[in-house]
């Protein structure tokens, strides 16, 4: 068995002390939620952080309130199996709650909260190993080394974002709010990354990310589809959220289409949302619109499967998931 | 006839125990935690201990400097190869491994240092503490590798380059047969071998009692998660030089081993020896990575086959290759070799039968037995290569097996015999349950609503048939004894113990031996005290491999109930004035099968039996027959006192967009004689299945830059419930009349024909063949659109298995022979008095002069 390193574990009761904490004990410090992306990760020394903060008790954290027609508050610390089963996201935010109900096991689920999935490190086969295999193959620059593995002539490290609820929330607009001593701050859900695999988020090491907001959803139809070999467990190798607005003539008022697990931040498709725009969708527009879309998928070799395969694929879910969305949309109309 | 079959030669009235779905004797225990696993186990100064691994696939080791660790306050020993020189290897014929390496590494994860530490953070720092310089040499890492570089010696003994084994066999006139064939057919197939993936971790406890009175100095007991306690006690022994009465190994409960626990292993070794060099309690606990490390999992093959064929199916002759990628060490490498080869007869009646097998060491982890040894590989190849003679013929698959099928109470082309086999009843009886005909007939129809194209979905349904040992006629090293034996103590209150060397592994041995002693003792199993799988307590059984404990602990386990009986039967006749063969145990009494009310308790009996005998101790034993097999040098490999068969038909539904394939359904006949408790059975049929179709479909053993890719169970990927086909269970046959109470085999030999049946379904479904396993979506899609490019498209060809081309001749001596040899012999039917209508209340063994080996009482 793989044993965690020493580390304090300090339990604070309320959001100001947790946010105190982590500012007092620096960058040392590492906040912990559910723990199921951190703890494996640091019994493989891919963190070794000298003091845990956990959130779990915070009352701030918790909580899924609001309605469609004004927007969505879903605390940070919230479950995946309950933003999954929430009657409400079901509804109205589909592509959250399928997107929550696709990461990892029932049992994981129970655990992992939302916040920690849009926190979840970056992944790549090079580094999600563990300590002996590291060695052994030699350190890559995301831990311990200097180079990358994958592209080892790359200046920059290529570990993807896996998280399932991130292109999800990418498509439903969400915003974030960042609490720390210094003060609070709330942006737009794709401000909070970066393309880069090594430093893949804005947060800073003294934040918190404590809320996430979803807008009013009438009029939005979203899905979510994952790409995985299993039905449970794996992290995805690639993500497709789409979210579309028709208008009641049947044209398409607005539409979002996000990737995940082809980059080290999540992948807006804007090229292939654009041309969704104010049109009539056609088979033959749903099938451009998805390899558009799938241009942005660049796939290197250090996740499941072949590149080639991850590539293929991209253009077939993105037309599902189209497929998925307006077929429901036809079929409302003839009810 | 020997006396106890004679005394109880069938059981009066309908069986009390055997064939009900009774739960496992440790089922409690085992689903609410309490059972106890090796590393449950914690003594007293217990230390723990850890093995420093290589980091490279091939190197030699330069200097290795221990000082550091050493000085760490905590650390208590640090050992290396230098102070565990002696060879071992579970195979007397490839002694290749040492506990900890000497001079060379030869795998990413080889051992180098172990360390025994007062815990485990010290443990881990003194790992890091130890310093090894190696000179890095080049790694081969395929087979392929493994052939061109004979330069690059993995193993100096190795006597050609770094073939390890290379057979070369002809049964009956290979080159008649094919000049008699209408058609002949060739195809390379490719298996990628996998891992066994156990739930339970290998893990140990090794504990040294010094007594300064006794020569050798003291007493060592060895805890381990083993399935062949036996074999790690021979090779324990050996290395450390302790005497065997000075060695005890017991295999506490076991979380699965599916093979992968069979062998002795260097952890094991070193736990033992820092336990003596520390007195203290060592405990070796492997992580997962590990586990995929030490490996000796599915072996990857290579494999040509060739077959000639008559128009209407009738096979004339096969000649078939395998090419063997060993990893780094021998293992049961030399029988994994043989048996690629060794089943195709017992299945397929052949007239002519050519086997050329080979096994190279590679730098990888040690490849081993692993559920079906050394047969699932061949079985896909050959099951697949059958489907495509069938097409090419325009023959129904169902029909081009059944004109080949082996036939009961024969003898194979390779000197095999065969008793009992209800092939053609499996194979009926799948195709009936899954509606095969109806399926087949439909196909235009089907296909018709396809062209419109609503779903990307296809649907496909292939079939195989496949045939396993139930228990190697042969032990692993050459002797004349007992492969298992049973001992039982009853005591005046009623207590029954039975003491046996079986190693359960999850699959139910122990049960299996409460079952067996209840109904011959007639009492219920939960009254039974069971002791297994300890050096010491319990006498020998080979362990757990090559599916051999129910059939032969089970008749060693009858043996010695039956001497029991015989004593109160004796007692209780004699109370009851009734004559003694009219008596029979049932529901805790012992009675007048005339009139049951003149019964006398089974506590009385036992009272009357001590009071008249003394201490009621009985022993019975097993070997399998001698003349099961020919006369020729590897003829040891592939005999077995009975066969099971099995058929598997699977329904998949392919997607043409993605390539991924979802197993809807397997149907799985499997002929296991009589099931001694039918849940179990099915346990282990589905069990197989499970385990066939993530091989097929999903577990990659692949390598990067010299080491495993993924060597975690979230990477390497395994079925989940949620992936897990539906599957239905069919037995069949009829009890085999040398298997106790009839009961053959169920363990291994079910997982065989899924993978091909799966492979031949995915090809119904999409027309496209994989012929490499697993059939990944990336292949399929590959296939796919290599098959139906558009104009302009320029696809990636076809996925297809590059052929080995070898540039000198086979590397062994061919050995030709055939069954006419057999006639001094004799064709080995002893019991061919077949019972008639055998129903299984009276299917009891009938006499068998095989069996007159068991040990005296």
């Amino acid at each position: 068995m793989l044993r965690l390193p020493p580390f304090r574990y300090l339990a604070p009761r309320t959001l100001s002390e947790a946010t105190r904490l982590l500012a007092e004990e620096g960058p040392q410090a590492m906040p912990v939620a559910g723990g199921t992306d951190l703890l494996p990760n640091m019994k493989r020394r891919q963190f070794t952080p000298a003091a845990l903060i956990g959130l779990r008790h915070l009352r701030e954290l918790k909580g899924i309130s609001g309605s469609p027609e004004t927007g969505v508050r879903i605390g940070a610390g919230e479950t995946l199996t309950s933003i999954s089963n929430h009657p409400l996201l079901r509804a109205h935010y589909p592509a959250l709650a399928l997107a929550a109900g696709a990461v990892s096991t029932p049992q994981l689920r129970n655990a992992g909260t939302l916040g920690g999935n849009i926190l979840l490190d970056t992944r790549c086969n090079y580094y999600n190993q563990t300590e002996f295999w590291r060695h052994s193959i030699g350190y890559c620059m995301k831990r311990d080394g200097s180079i990358c593995l994958v592209a080892p002539g790359s200046p920059r490290c290529w570990a993807i974002s896996s998280a399932d609820t991130v292109p999800a929330l990418v498509a439903l607009q969400a915003r974030v709010r960042l609490v720390s001593v210094r003060g609070e701050r709330e942006m737009p859900i794709q401000e909070l990354f970066r393309d880069d695999g090594m430093r893949p988020y804005t947060r800073e090491a003294d934040e918190i990310l404590t809320e996430i907001w979803l807008p009013p959803a009438p009029g939005w139809r979203s899905t979510y589809l994952k790409l995985r070999r299993r039905g449970s467990f794996d992290f995805p190798i690639l993500g497709v959220a789409v979210a579309l607005r028709c208008e009641q003539d049947g044209q398409i008022g607005d539409a979002r289409i996000a990737l995940g697990a082809v980059a080290s931040h999540p992948v807006e498709a804007e090229e292939a949302m654009a041309r969704l725009r104010g049109q009539r969708p056609t088979p033959a527009l749903l099938q451009e619109v998805a390899t558009l879309a799938a241009k942005r998928a660049r796939p290197l070799d250090n996740a499941d499967l072949t590149i080639t395969y991850r590539k293929q694929l991209t253009p077939v879910y993105v037309r599902r998931a189209l497929d998925l969305l307006i077929g429901a949309e036809e079929e409302s109309e003839t009810e | 006839m020997d006396e106890w079959r004679r005394l109880q030669p069938r059981k009066a009235g309908p069986y009390r125990v055997v064939g009900k779905p009774l739960p496992k004797v440790d089922a409690y225990s085992t689903v609410t935690g309490r059972a106890i696993y090796a590393d449950d186990i914690m003594l007293p100064r217990m230390l723990y201990g850890g093995l420093l691994r290589s980091p490279h696939p091939h190197a030699r080791i330069v200097s290795i400097n221990t000082r550091k660790a050493r000085e760490l306050p905590g650390v208590l020993a640090v050992i290396t190869g230098q102070d565990l020189p002696r060879k071992y290897g579970i195979l007397p014929s490839s002694q290749d491994e040492t506990a900890l390496a000497v001079d060379k590494v030869r795998y990413v994860g080889d051992p180098v240092a172990a360390v025994a530490a007062i815990d485990p953070e010290t443990l881990e720092e003194a790992l890091r503490l130890i310093e090894v310089e190696y000179e890095v040499l080049p790694a081969l890492m395929s087979i392929e590798e493994a052939l061109e570089h004979p330069e690059i010696k993995i193993h100096e003994e190795a006597r050609q380059g770094n073939i390890h084994k290379a057979v070369s066999y002809e049964f009956g006139d290979i080159e008649a047969g094919f000049a008699a064939a209408d058609y002949v057919r060739e195809d390379w197939f490719y298996y990628e071998g996998n891992n066994h993936v156990p739930i339970e971790a290998h893990a140990c406890v090794a504990r040294w009692e010094p007594d300064p009175h006794d020569p050798v100095g003291g007493k060592l007991t060895l805890w381990s998660s083993t399935q062949t306690p036996h074999y790690v006690h021979r090779e324990v022994s050996k290395v450390l030089g302790i005497p065997p009465s000075h060695l005890r190994v017991i295999a506490p409960h076991v979380g699965g081993g599916f093979g992968g626990k069979s062998d002795p292993f260097s952890h094991e070794i070193c736990a033992c020896e820092l336990a003596r060099r520390t007195g203290r309690p060592v405990k070796i606990t492997c992580t997962r990575e590990e586990v995929f490390l030490i490996h000796r999992g599915r072996h990857p093959v290579k494999m040509w086959i060739r077959t000639g064929v008559k128009r209407d199916g009738t096979i004339t002759a096969m000649h078939f290759r395998s090419f063997l990628d060993g990893g780094a060490y021998g293992s049961y490498g030399v029988a994994t070799t043989y048996y690629t080869g060794a089943l195709q007869p017992v299945t397929y009646a052949l007239p002519a039968y050519k086997f050329e097998g080979m096994r190279v060491f590679t730098n990888k982890p040690p490849c081993g037995p692993k559920r079906g040894h050394g047969t699932p590989q061949p079985r896909f190849a050959l099951e697949v290569h059958l489907d495509k003679l069938a097409c090419d013929l325009g023959l129904d698959p169902i029909e081009l097996r059944k004109r080949n099928l082996v036939q009961p109470y024969s003898r194979t082309i390779n000197g095999l015999r065969i008793t009992s086999c209800a092939l053609e009843e499996c194979l009926d009886q799948v195709v009936a349950r899954s509606g095969w005909r109806e399926f087949h007939a439909s196909r235009s129809a089907r296909e018709a609503e396809v062209a419109r194209p609503s779903s990307p979905l296809r649907r496909g349904m292939g079939l195989a048939v496949s045939t396993y040992i139930c228990g190697a006629g042969k032990p692993i090293y050459w002797n004349d004894m007992p492969h298992s034996a049973v001992q039982i103590r009853l005591d005046r209150g009623g207590g029954v113990t039975v003491y046996c060397g079986a190693t359960d592994i999850g699959q139910g041995s122990t049960s299996v031996l409460a079952y067996i002693v209840a109904e011959e003792l007639g009492v219920e199993p939960e009254r039974i005290h069971l002791e297994t799988a300890d050096t010491t307590l319990t006498p020998v059984d080979l362990g757990s491999y090559s599916s051999r404990v129910t059939f032969m602990a089970g008749n060693a386990a009858i043996q010695a109930a039956r001497r029991l009986k015989e004593l109160l039967h004796t007692v209780a006749a004699e109370r009851l004035h009734v004559p003694a063969e009219r008596l029979e145990s049932g529901d805790g009494s012992i009675y007048y099968i005339d009139d049951p009310q003149v019964a006398l308790s089974f506590e009385q009996a036992v009272q009357l039996a001590e009071a008249r005998y003394g201490a009621l101790v009985s022993a019975g034993s097993y070997a399998p027959p001698e003349d099961i097999h020919g006369d020729f040098k590897g003829a040891g490999v592939g005999p077995s006192p009975a066969y099971s068969y099995s058929a598997c038909v699977a329904l998949v539904a392919v997607d043409s967009e993605t390539g991924e394939v979802k197993v809807e359904k397997l149907w799985l006949a499997h002929d296991v004689g009589q099931a001694i408790n039918p849940l179990l059975v099915a346990g282990q049929v589905e069990g197989s299945a499970y385990m066939g179709y993530g091989e097929a479909l999903m577990e990659q053993q692949i390598f990067r830059k010299g080491r495993h890719k993924i060597p975690s169970i979230l990477d390497y990927k395994i079925p989940t419930t949620l992936d897990t086909p539906e599957i239905e269970t069919i037995l069949v046959g009829r009890p085999d009349e040398e298997g106790p109470f009839g009961a053959k085999e169920a363990g291994q030999g079910p997982l065989l024909p899924v993978i091909p049946a799966i492979a031949n379904a995915i090809y119904n479904a999409v027309g496209v063949r994989i012929d490499e396993v697993p059939i990944t979506p990336d292949k399929v899609l590959r296939a796919l659109k290599a098959a139906h490019s558009e104009p302009g498209e320029r696809p990636l060809p076809p996925p297809r298995v590059t052929p080995i081309v070898l540039r000198e001749a086979w590397p062994a001596r061919l050995i030709r022979w055939s069954p006419e040899r057999l006639s001094s012999l004799g064709n080995g039917h002893h019991q061919l008095q077949k019972q008639g209508e055998s129903t299984p209340q009276e299917a009891a063994p009938p006499s068998s002069p095989l069996l007159q080996k068991g040990g005296p009482a």
